[in-house]
């Protein structure tokens, strides 16, 4: 198991690296760094000068290892639009993204794990039907759309919930289900799938056999094994959620990293762009590490196999 | 000896009695509800796409500023001068969603394309050869999805400078990773067939065994993965362009015309519902007709 855990962390270690990799290359590659910082119109002085101070006239690898070596130790610069720190500024945004994603993975898996055991429990049934029904339509639907959908019908016509800003926890609501929405399919089919192959299998005949009560085998037998692979799942769609706040952040204007991530993009501000990027996929590479030490912990065919 | 020629006579006879297996493919697809219904309204938006001149009633960008905000048909105000109304420039609301159908369709189709190719090379390179090479892949497959898309995206596209064939490059270059899970799974079970081994026993060439043997017998998974892929794409370009940085203005582009149309929402609500409606529908149908094709074509939807 210990064997496991370490080697699944070297390799984390590694696809961090890499992406630090990509993002400063992406950054660094897409554009003249010095000429956009600049702006429109500057001479060729200007631009030289910037490169100077900043050290843009260096090569590209002792530039990757400086950032690098900085950013490890939690320093990426300042900001040249916000004029602060930029681990400052990330460290005041980032709760309202980490409220945000863990209520929106709350949401999605309270929806989708009782409709798809329900729809496990009974196939075919309307439960079922609905429960597709709402897979299907929640892969198709455009994020943005639907949190203009919310605002209109809770914000608007029914004046319950506020629609911008993130004063109050009821600033949270909106957001929450416009962004676990996005998630609640893939969850919601793994838990009626899983289900239904846990409901086939031997034990719970077994427990069936020995007179459980029904509430007892659903529980204690089925539930436990079939949720499993759901949590796994639930902690790389938070991943993906993190990186999908940057729409709902900026259609609540809801302050938090996705937000700060549009405002650097429109506004040049690479040293944020770059720091968001790569702690967005840090976070990712965290929880996937995650879940699957935990899923080789409950299921020992995994890190044997 | 006629023992011999009676058993002959009863296979012969029992493979013509059954339907062919083209005929069964016919029926499941028949019998598919959800394929049929994403199949028909594709086709219906393709058509809309490629009939956009003759069937819009006038030209999407012209303006009109003394004709803003007409609301459509069912509102009382009305006009068949425009039956979906006018934006706040004026201009005609049905012709911009019919043309804005070609900038969805392209958009998918293309980034499609890209990311098919990208993502079908490395996952059956990967699967066939195995070892290092689906080691490297694999690997790549994760750093790949480290990273978040509509912000490698979005920052790419505004570094670079955003058009329509910066988002379709920019996506296609992102969203292979998906082609490349599944057909190197898919190309694994099939490699080790015996129709592969004896390809490879007669000393047909490597790039043969693949071309001929591997990617016909991998191509249903293909056709699955891309036709749901192409709706994810059209939705990412209506989120890049909705966020400002996707296709750019005066294209009507679904999600453009929700973006400059938020600030209206709450008087002329149309504004955003009609386009949002219309990307529902297109993605929707896509995406019933890519499950459909799943069902009808794997084992295990054929009960």
């Amino acid at each position: 198991m210990l064997q496991y855990a370490l080697k699944r962390s070297v390799l984390a270690l590694l696809v961090a690296l890499t992406v630090s990799l990509v993002c400063f290359l992406l950054v660094n590659l897409s554009t003249d760094v010095a000429t956009a910082m600049a702006g429109e119109g500057a001479t060729a002085e200007a631009i030289d000068s910037i490169r100077k101070q900043y050290g843009f006239d260096r090569p590209l690898v002792v530039r990757y290892f400086d950032w690098l070596g900085h950013a490890a130790m939690g320093n990426f610069g300042d900001s040249l639009y916000f004029r602060t720190p930029v681990s400052a500024l990330v460290a005041e945004r980032m709760p309202t993204t980490m409220i945000l994603g863990t209520a929106a993975i709350a949401f999605a898996l309270l929806l989708s794990i009782p409709l798809g055991v329900l729809a496990a429990l009974k196939p075919n049934s309307w439960v079922d039907r609905l429960t597709l029904t709402i897979a299907v339509i929640g892969q198709a639907m455009p994020t943005f759309w639907f949190a203009l959908l919310l605002m209109f019908l809770f914000g608007v016509t029914l004046k319950v919930l506020p629609i911008s800003g993130s004063d109050t926890w009821q600033h949270f609501i909106l957001p929450s289900i416009a962004l676990g929405y996005y998630a609640t399919p893939a969850i919601m089919r793994l838990t009626r799938s899983g289900m239904l192959e846990v409901l086939e299998s031997d034990y719970i005949r077994t427990a069936r056999a020995k007179g459980l009560r029904n509430a007892s085998v659903l529980f204690k037998h089925a539930l436990r094994n079939a949720v499993a692979p759901v949590v796994a799942l639930a902690a790389v769609q938070l991943g993906f959620l993190l990186g999908g706040s940057v729409v709902i952040e900026t259609v609540f204007a809801l302050n938090g990293l996705g937000y700060l991530a549009w405002e650097a993009i429109v506004h040049n501000d690479f040293p944020v762009v770059q720091a968001v990027v790569l702690l967005i996929s840090l976070v990712y590479i965290v929880l996937t590490l995650l879940s699957d030490v935990a899923n080789a912990w409950l299921d020992p065919r995994i890190r044997i196999g | 000896m006629s023992n011999h020629a009676a058993i002959l006579e009863t296979v012969v006879a029992e493979s013509f009695a059954g339907p062919s297996p083209g005929e069964l493919l016919r029926r499941r697809i028949r019998g598919h509800a959800g394929l049929l219904i994403g199949a028909l309204v594709l086709a219906l938006v393709v058509l809309m796409a490629f009939a956009a001149p003759w069937l819009a009633p006038q030209d999407p960008l012209a303006q009109d500023l003394a004709q803003r905000l007409i609301p459509p048909i069912w509102h009382e105000q009305g006009s068949w001068a425009h039956p979906l109304g006018t934006d706040m420039l004026g201009r005609d609301y049905l012709s911009r969603v019919i043309y804005g159908s070609r900038i969805s369709l392209l958009i998918g189709f293309s980034v499609m394309l890209i990311s098919g190719v990208i993502g079908a090379v490395l996952g059956i390179v990967a699967g066939y050869f195995g070892g290092r090479t689906d080691l490297a892949v694999t690997y790549l497959i994760t750093v790949r999805l480290s990273l978040p898309v509509i912000l490698v995206a979005l920052t790419t596209v505004a570094l670079v400078g955003s058009s329509l064939w910066m988002v379709i490059l920019v996506l296609g270059l992102l969203k292979w990773d998906r082609y490349t899970v599944v057909l190197r799974s898919a190309t694994q079970q099939v490699r080790n067939l015996d129709y592969v081994t004896a390809a490879r026993a007669i000393g047909c060439p490597t790039w043969r065994i693949i071309l001929g043997e591997v990617l016909p017998n991998v191509s249903s998974h293909l056709i699955v993965v891309a036709t749901l892929e192409m709706g994810s794409a059209i939705l990412l370009e209506a989120a890049l362009s909705f966020l400002g940085l996707g296709v750019q203005p005066p294209l009507p582009s679904w999600g453009l015309m929700i973006s400059e149309a938020k600030s209206y929402m709450f008087f002329s609500p149309w504004l955003i519902t009609i386009p949002g409606l219309a990307l529902l529908a297109l993605v929707l149908a896509i995406n019933l007709l890519g499950d459909g094709v799943r069902d009808v074509t794997a084992p295990e939807g054929r009960s």
